[in-house]
Formats: structure tokens, C-alpha cells, sequence
């Protein structure tokens, strides 16, 4: 794979001090699904907003495809309730120059379930309804790389599944490479081609089932937390003992921190 | 009666028209109290200007440009709470104008006029200034309407969308300066943030879009002029106050009265 989407080398981002997260660095490749993991506080959301170019990295290089176009969803809108402002318009608002072929917007509009909702405003809806014309929108401007912040904040366990479902279909119909914020291992796992695991920097990475296995994050999510990345694709091979403990196996290559 | 008032007329229509879509996003990104800090420092801009003999409007414009520019850096940095940063700056420079003020009063200061307007004081001279700045902040506002709308809506979103969101900030703050520095001959400093607040919230009431609220903050700011206007010169108020009571008025008469199942 010599043309990633995005490449970030050695990211480093410190904020007043203090290290947010350090070496990181990963490729995102088109028609890949790439998920972030990793605890509270690992610096997802700064890894997210580094690429972005909304913050601004103490060292490393990122390395985007020239004329590469970005969907951001933000992981939410604060929108104030004295801004009037409907689904159609906020979407609207969002086209640019580089617009989908309609009948590919009509079909993933659809795929948003969003029609009933174009002419209420966006103050109106629920978590999981906004989540969704926020995906919309960022698919606007057909994009090469779709970067989603936990996309599936707010929404119910149903609603959950769906929405995974509904990246997958994104990335099929559109081409496009995914890095989405996930906390939540149970739902990735069947959505995701790559998995890379952060706790301020790359603990580990690789597809789903390999990394359900690394004692790295088996370290950070417990057992229950990391063979949850397993369970989908139905292959338990490692062992439990009656409490549901991994055997340890080689866990001292485990990273550590202090 | 026509002569005497044409002119403030016709400037505090103007100014209206102006403050009410400016308002808007004041309001929508509740800025208020940026407003107000602005506003203050105004003061401190007559004091200069009175201090280094400069034109006293280019003074107010001026200063209200830098404080603008100075804020928008800073408020970015986060250095310290945004309100509490515009706290000490507005009363720190409202309390340096007026110290300033008092120690140059050989000089005739109208005090008054500064803190609550003297709309009925406005010339056809004033009026070139006033029409001059209301039609370029009124032409920057609507070119950069859209990415300034993507701004407010959601700062992150847009500048991924490609929207240059420093630009856009500081842009909204400079619009913010001008407009205050030339409202201040109206309804003075005091009472300047009413004008952009009042008019956009009753807007609020009956609009159901962005650009709907814009027009109507404009057309309620405007009748709040004339209404102000009228009742100064049939009851001799200060006009300053009367235009600000009416926006007032005119806010509560909305929002007391019952909606037609929207918002």
C-alpha cells in the first residue's frame, strides 16, 4: 500500500505541558475502515482534531493526498436555540464544489433516514436523528476520507448496530477511507478493518481479531472489553479460566505505563 | 420639525438596519457581553482622541478595531474565562475613559451624550460617516454570510469544510467594533449592545430561518427608531432611551404573545 489517504508520521501534541499524545503514527487507506480505541482521556479526540488540522502538532508530519477532501462529523452541535435553522438548510449550508451525483445523495439520504425530518429544526431532534444529518452532511462533498468523532454518541443500542452498518455502506458505495472514535469495543468489531488501540501513543494495531488477542489491550479493556473485539467473527481461540481471566500467555510484552 | 428630524431619523433607521442583522449573530453566538466590552472601551477611544487631538469618530472606530483584534487573539489563546477576560476589560477601560475625561475638562465634555446618545445631535456631516459605514458593514455581511453562518453553527465543520475560521471571527468582531463606535452617537455607549441584542431576540419570534431573522431584526430595530423617536419628540424623552424602551417594549409584546405552534 504505497498511496495512503492520509499519513501521519511520529505525531507529537503537548498542550500546556503536558504530553496529549506522543509517536503516533498510522496510515488510512481508501475503502479501509480504520477504528480509534482506546480509554478515556487517550487523546482520540486529539489525534482526530491533529489530523484535522484544528490543532496544531508539536512534531511529526501528516502527509494528505493532494486535493484529498475530508468529511468531519463532529461528535456533537452545540447549536444555540435562538439560531432558526432547519435540517434542509443546515445540510444545504454544507454543499460545496465537489457535490455527490444526486441519485447517490437521494440514496444515502435515504440510507440516513432523514427525510421526515428536512423541515424541522435541527434544535428539535434527537441524539441519534442529529448524529445522522451530521454523517449526511459530511458526505456532502463526496469525500475521500470520512472522519467520524464517536458517531454513535447518544444513540441507542439499536440505533448502534444500524449506524455501523450504515458506515459500512458508506465506505461500499462511496470508496471512501473511514477513521471513526469508537469507546465502544462491542459494536467496531464487525465494522472495521483495522483497529489501532491509543493510550497516548499506538499500543497496538492491526484487524480486529488480531488485536482482540494483543496483551496490550487486553491490559487497557480487560478481558471482557478486548474478546468483545472477537465476538463477532465467532472465533474464541484463546483461553478463559472460569472467571472469565485470559491466561496469560506472553503478556510481558504488554506495553507498559507509568 | 421636518429639517430637525430627517436627519437622525434617516441615521437611526440606518443604524437599525445595520445593528439588527449584526445582532443576530451576536445573539445566535451569544456574544453580548462582547458587545458591552466594546462598548465601554469606546470611552476610552474618546478620551485618546481628546488626548492626541484626533478626529474623535476615527478615534472610537480605531480603538474599537484594535480592542477587537487584540480580543479575538486572546479569547483564542484561552488564557483566562472569556467573561471574566471581558469583565476587566470593559470596566477597566470604561473607568480609564472617564478618569481620562475628568482630568481634561477644561475641554467641553458632554458627558451625558456619550453614555446615553444624543441621536437628535446627528448632521448631514454625521450622516456621510453613518451611511459610509452601515453600507460596507451591511455589503461584508452579506458577502461572508454563509461561511459566517457555518462559523456560528459549528466552528470545527467549517473549518474542515475549508471556511478560514480565524478570518471569520475576527471579521465578525471588527463588524461588531464599527457598528458600535458610529451606534454610540445614537443610543451611547451604555445602552449600544440593547440595539444589536433587543431587535434580533423579538426576530427570534418570528422567524424560521437564519436569513428571516436577519431581515426582521432589521425591520423591528428600524421601527424601534422611529417609535423611539416620536415618543422623544412628543413627550421630550431623551431619544437615546425612548428607542431602546420600544425595543424593549416590542420584545415583550412578542414573546407574551402566543405562538402559532412554532418557534
Amino acid at each position: 500500500m504505497t498511496s495512503a489517504l492520509l499519513s501521519a508520521q511520529n505525531i507529537l501534541v503537548k498542550r500546556s505541558g503536558r504530553t496529549l499524545i506522543h509517536d503516533v503514527s498510522l496510515d488510512l487507506q481508501a475503502g479501509q475502515i480504520t477504528t480509534l480505541i482506546g480509554p478515556n482521556g487517550a487523546g482520540k479526540s486529539t489525534l482526530v482534531r491533529t489530523l484535522l488540522g484544528l490543532q496544531d502538532a508539536n512534531a511529526g508530519s501528516i502527509i494528505k493526498q493532494t486535493g484529498l477532501r475530508i468529511g468531519y462529523m463532529p461528535q456533537k452541535l452545540n447549536l444555540e436555540p435562538t439560531l432558526p435553522l432547519t435540517v434542509q438548510r443546515f445540510l444545504d449550508l454544507g454543499l460545496g464544489q465537489h457535490q455527490l451525483a444526486p441519485k447517490l445523495l437521494t440514496k444515502l439520504s435515504k440510507a440516513c433516514r432523514i427525510e421526515h425530518l428536512l423541515t424541522q429544526p435541527m434544535q428539535y431532534l434527537s441524539g441519534g436523528e442529529t448524529q445522522r444529518v451530521l454523517l449526511l452532511r459530511a458526505l456532502l462533498n463526496s469525500p475521500h476520507l470520512l472522519i467520524l468523532d464517536e458517531p454513535v454518541q447518544g444513540v441507542d443500542i439499536s440505533g448502534q448496530v444500524a449506524m455501523y452498518e450504515l458506515i459500512v455502506d458508506i465506505r461500499d458505495q462511496l470508496g471512501c477511507g473511514i477513521l471513526m472514535i469508537s469507546h465502544d469495543l462491542h459494536m467496531v468489531a464487525a465494522a472495521t478493518d483495522q483497529v489501532i488501540c491509543l493510550n497516548q501513543h499506538v499500543c497496538c494495531s492491526g484487524h480486529p481479531q488480531q488485536v482482540s488477542q494483543d496483551p496490550a489491550i487486553i491490559e487497557l479493556f480487560g478481558v471482557q472489553g478486548a474478546s468483545a473485539l472477537a465476538v463477532y467473527n465467532h472465533q474464541h481461540n484463546h483461553h478463559h479460566d472460569s472467571h472469565g481471566t485470559i491466561i496469560p500467555g506472553k503478556h510481558s510484552e504488554a506495553c507498559h505505563h507509568d | 420639525m421636518i429639517d430637525i428630524l430627517l436627519w437622525p431619523w434617516l441615521g437611526g433607521m440606518l443604524i437599525a438596519a445595520t445593528t439588527g442583522p449584526l445582532g443576530a449573530f451576536v445573539v445566535w453566538r451569544r456574544m453580548a457581553y462582547f458587545g458591552d466590552t466594546l462598548a465601554h472601551a469606546a470611552l476610552l477611544g474618546v478620551a485618546l482622541g481628546w488626548m492626541l487631538h484626533i478626529n474623535l469618530t476615527l478615534a472610537v472606530v480605531l480603538f474599537c478595531l484594535l480592542l477587537a483584534i487584540l480580543l479575538s487573539a486572546l479569547m483564542y489563546q484561552r488564557i483566562i474565562a472569556t467573561d471574566t477576560l471581558l469583565g476587566i476589560l470593559s470596566h477597566s477601560s470604561l473607568a480609564v475613559g472617564l478618569v481620562i475625561i475628568s482630568l481634561f475638562n477644561d475641554q467641553p465634555v458632554d458627558l451625558m451624550a456619550m453614555l446615553f446618545g444624543d441621536l437628535l445631535a446627528i448632521g448631514s456631516e454625521d450622516m456621510l460617516w453613518i451611511s459610509l459605514s452601515c453600507a460596507i458593514v451591511l455589503a461584508i455581511l452579506a458577502y461572508y454570510w454563509q461561511p459566517l453562518l457555518n462559523h456560528t453553527i459549528c466552528p470545527e465543520l467549517a473549518h474542515v469544510e475549508g471556511v478560514n475560521t480565524n478570518f471569520m471571527r475576527t471579521l465578525l468582531f471588527v463588524l461588531i467594533a464599527m457598528v458600535i463606535a458610529i451606534a454610540m452617537k445614537i443610543v451611547g455607549i451604555l445602552l449600544i449592545t440593547s440595539l444589536l441584542i433587543i431587535p434580533a431576540a423579538s426576530a427570534r419570534r418570528l422567524a424560521t430561518t437564519p436569513e428571516q431573522m436577519a431581515m426582521w431584526a432589521a425591520l423591528l430595530g428600524c421601527f424601534a427608531a422611529t417609535g423611539g423617536m416620536a415618543l422623544s419628540w412628543i413627550y421630550d424623552t431623551p431619544a437615546g432611551p425612548s428607542v431602546v424602551v420600544i425595543a424593549s417594549a416590542v420584545f415583550f409584546i412578542l414573546y407574551l404573545a402566543p405562538t402559532k405552534g412554532r418557534r
